[in-house]
């Protein structure tokens, strides 16, 4: 039977809370920027020009259907190669991230706007609003509404797809624990350690969340 | 684009003509209302009765042909400029519409719904949007509703809040799509009657409807419409009683003509 013990975590304690800071601050990031990338291809899609829609859709199907994994070690690997860009393990994680994620908060937010019935448009247009006008203060306002659970979701996803950065030697909370479980031979306390944070910073936001949507329907 | 008519009618539409894909709506339509005047459009389903409504405040964009309203010209077709979105929503904003299905905010409240044409078009400052905002919902006897979501209106109430976010624009011009055609029977006649306060106030309005009665009440002109051209056009009350032509007879041979108004009661 195996032998717990996870007091011997606790010599580790600064090298996760400095994982635990570059993963949350990580996911701020590329939640932010994700968010943004996902409301221009978003918007891209839904455009009157075909180029426009074409090269958004070019973006989402592209970081859509390839590996997230493939993508970091591509941005960091092979973009300095073929691009001459060079970037660093931070730069290039949080781009390829942020660019994964945008990719399906893109579908998200079109697939939102478009579940809004034409009439709200309609009715917009006809009190002589401009089209930015009605997408502003009638569409979004209750399209983002629909979004929040899928945004929600994604973002959670988002979250643990941070995990991956380490292989590119990002100090996140998942690289400090291989440090800290080669380090103190006690792989099974530690990756147990790291799940439970994971967890724990989640499961407060989910519900969170939960609370404020059934607030907003309440206006429905 | 636009330019002052001399003509003394407040909406003027000439050769208009509208196709979807192969599917030609409009043929070549003329119509003129005048200043005050309430015309009524009648027609069975797939007439082009809607699409000639929607291309007076240009939601449909014609194919062919003019449409003035005030003083405000389009002409469109050959070598004609579609009119870009900001020429298009000044436009729109002299123009009030009720819709079917009456199209509310869902995300405001009745008060908001009011105020929303005003403070985002108008760029009116929110404590004069609200008097004004009130006095229409007062003027649709629906005060006391104000603070309410649509989601908690009747069908009827909430017809009436359209009619008031569309008056809140003070516009020149009304327009109706079958405002009472997806409402209960019981609650026609508050949405009825509030239509004819507006004509007896000297609105312009162009109606399109299935209340025959009302029509022959209300409308001044009845326009009879099938298959994108008018058939048969007159006094609202002539074409009723006395159709001319057997197509506006058999449509008619549809309806109860009583003549009567149905019973208005909810508004004050």
């Amino acid at each position: 039977m195996y032998q717990w013990d996870f007091g011997i975590l606790w010599s580790y304690r600064w090298l996760f809370l400095n994982g635990l800071g570059v993963t949350v601050g990580f996911t701020v990031v590329i939640v932010l920027c994700g968010l943004l990338f996902g409301l221009l291809g978003a918007f891209g899609s839904l455009s009157r020009f075909r180029a426009l829609r074409l090269t958004a859709l070019a973006f989402i199907e592209a970081f859509r259907c390839t590996p997230i994994l493939v993508q970091l070690i591509w941005f960091y690997y092979a973009l300095p190669i073929l691009a001459g860009v060079e970037m660093t393990p931070i730069t290039a994680s949080a781009l390829a991230l942020s660019l994964y994620g945008g990719s399906f908060y893109s579908e998200i937010i079109r697939g939102g706007i478009v579940s809004i019935d034409r009439g709200q448009s309609e009715a917009g247009a006809a009190l002589g609003m401009t089209p930015g006008q009605t997408m502003r203060r009638i569409v979004l306002p209750q399209a983002i509404k629909r979004m929040i659970p899928a945004l929600m979701n994604q973002s959670i996803i988002q979250f643990k797809n941070t995990s991956l950065v380490s292989v590119l030697a990002v100090p996140d909370l998942v690289y400090q624990s291989q440090v800290a479980a080669h380090d103190s031979y006690r792989p099974l306390e530690t990756y147990t350690a790291v799940a439970v944070a994971y967890a724990a910073i989640l499961i407060p936001l989910t519900i969170i969340v939960r609370r404020g949507e059934k607030r907003l329907a309440v206006s429905e | 684009m636009s330019e002052t008519s001399k003509n003394t009618s407040k909406i003027e539409i000439r050769s208009l003509r509208k196709s979807f894909g192969s599917n030609e709506v409009l043929k070549n339509i003329n119509l003129d209302v005048a200043k005050g005047g309430v015309v009524a459009l009648i027609g069975p389903s797939g007439s082009g009765k809607s699409t000639l409504l929607r291309c007076i405040n240009l939601l449909v964009v014609p194919d062919g042909g003019s449409v003035r309203v005030g003083d405000t010209r389009f002409a469109f077709g050959d070598g004609a400029k579609l009119p870009d979105v900001t020429t298009l929503a000044r436009f729109r904003a002299t123009t009030g519409m009720v819709f079917q299905h009456f199209n509310l905010f869902p995300h405001m409240t009745t008060l908001q719904n009011v105020m929303e044409g005003p403070v985002t078009v108008r760029r009116m400052a929110k404590a004069d949007a609200e008097t004004l905002a009130r006095a229409q919902l007062a003027k649709v006897g629906l005060a006391e509703k104000a603070d309410q979501y649509p989601a908690t209106l009747s069908g009827g109430q909430k017809q009436r809040v359209a009619i008031a976010r569309a008056l809140a624009m003070e516009p020149d011009v009304m327009l109706f799509d079958e405002a009472t055609s997806a409402l209960d029977p019981e609650l026609v006649g508050e949405v009825l009657s509030v239509i004819q306060q507006l004509a007896s106030e000297g609105m312009t309005m162009v109606i399109v409807t299935h209340e025959i009665a009302f029509a022959r009440e209300v409308a001044d002109r009845l326009i009879f419409m099938r298959d994108g051209i008018v058939i048969e056009e007159g006094p609202a009350r002539q074409v009723i009683d006395n159709p001319r032509e057997a197509a506006t007879r058999a449509f008619l041979s549809h309806f109860h003509r009583t003549g009567a108004l149905p019973p208005a009661n909810a508004v004050s």
